[in-house]
């Protein structure tokens, strides 16, 4: 089970509009990704939260078909 | 998640003042993540607690509801979630790692 690039990016910038949002496919095999993720949305926010965030985000894929996805958030 | 797995995951974080909830243990990792933070543990020569929850099942889901956090590992330092491991890695290298360990009254290498 693999996630595509294009599929993380826009369910992210669904739930964050403002986001930008660099991702990288670390092992190029479509399963270990790095994403980096700005958005204003996490001005006053634990580092806990945003990750929330993101993770709230890709609506239960993370951990499923998502295997490994390392986040960066960035206000 | 049923009460047993709560209690279970309840009683790992109150008797560890550090712990670490991983796959494999600390001598043996089953997953790169899990081992970075226990490295990252191992190098600031913290005294921790590895659970390991691929030996349990209920406890490998009910970690990420109790925490309400989908992945593994998971770290926690005097019964507060700290993060995984992004988390984590971040804060070892930008030394808020050491900060609240020292905060919280836990030794290590300093």
């Amino acid at each position: 089970m693999a996630m595509d690039l294009k599929e993380i990016e826009s369910l992210i910038k669904e739930a964050l509009t403002d986001a930008t949002v660099e991702i990288q496919d670390l092992a190029g095999d479509g399963n270990h990704y790095s994403a980096t993720v700005t958005s204003a949305q996490f001005a006053g926010k634990s580092k806990i939260e945003q990750h929330k965030m993101v993770y709230n985000s890709l609506k239960g894929k993370m951990g499923n078909e998502l295997h490994a996805l390392a986040i960066k958030t960035k206000e | 998640m049923d009460d047993q797995t709560k209690s279970l995951i309840q009683n790992h974080i109150d008797n560890n003042e550090v712990c670490l909830f991983m796959k494999g243990t600390p001598d043996a990792p089953q997953c790169g993540f899990s081992m970075a933070i226990s490295n990252m543990l191992k190098i600031l020569e913290v005294n921790f607690q590895g659970v390991n929850v691929l030996e349990d099942q209920n406890l490998r889901e009910g970690i990420k509801i109790f925490s309400d956090w989908p992945t593994i590992p998971q770290l926690y330092i005097k019964k507060e979630f700290v993060g995984g491991c992004d988390i984590v890695k971040e804060m070892y290298e930008n030394g808020e790692l050491k900060k609240i360990l020292e905060d919280k009254g836990i030794n290590f290498k300093k």
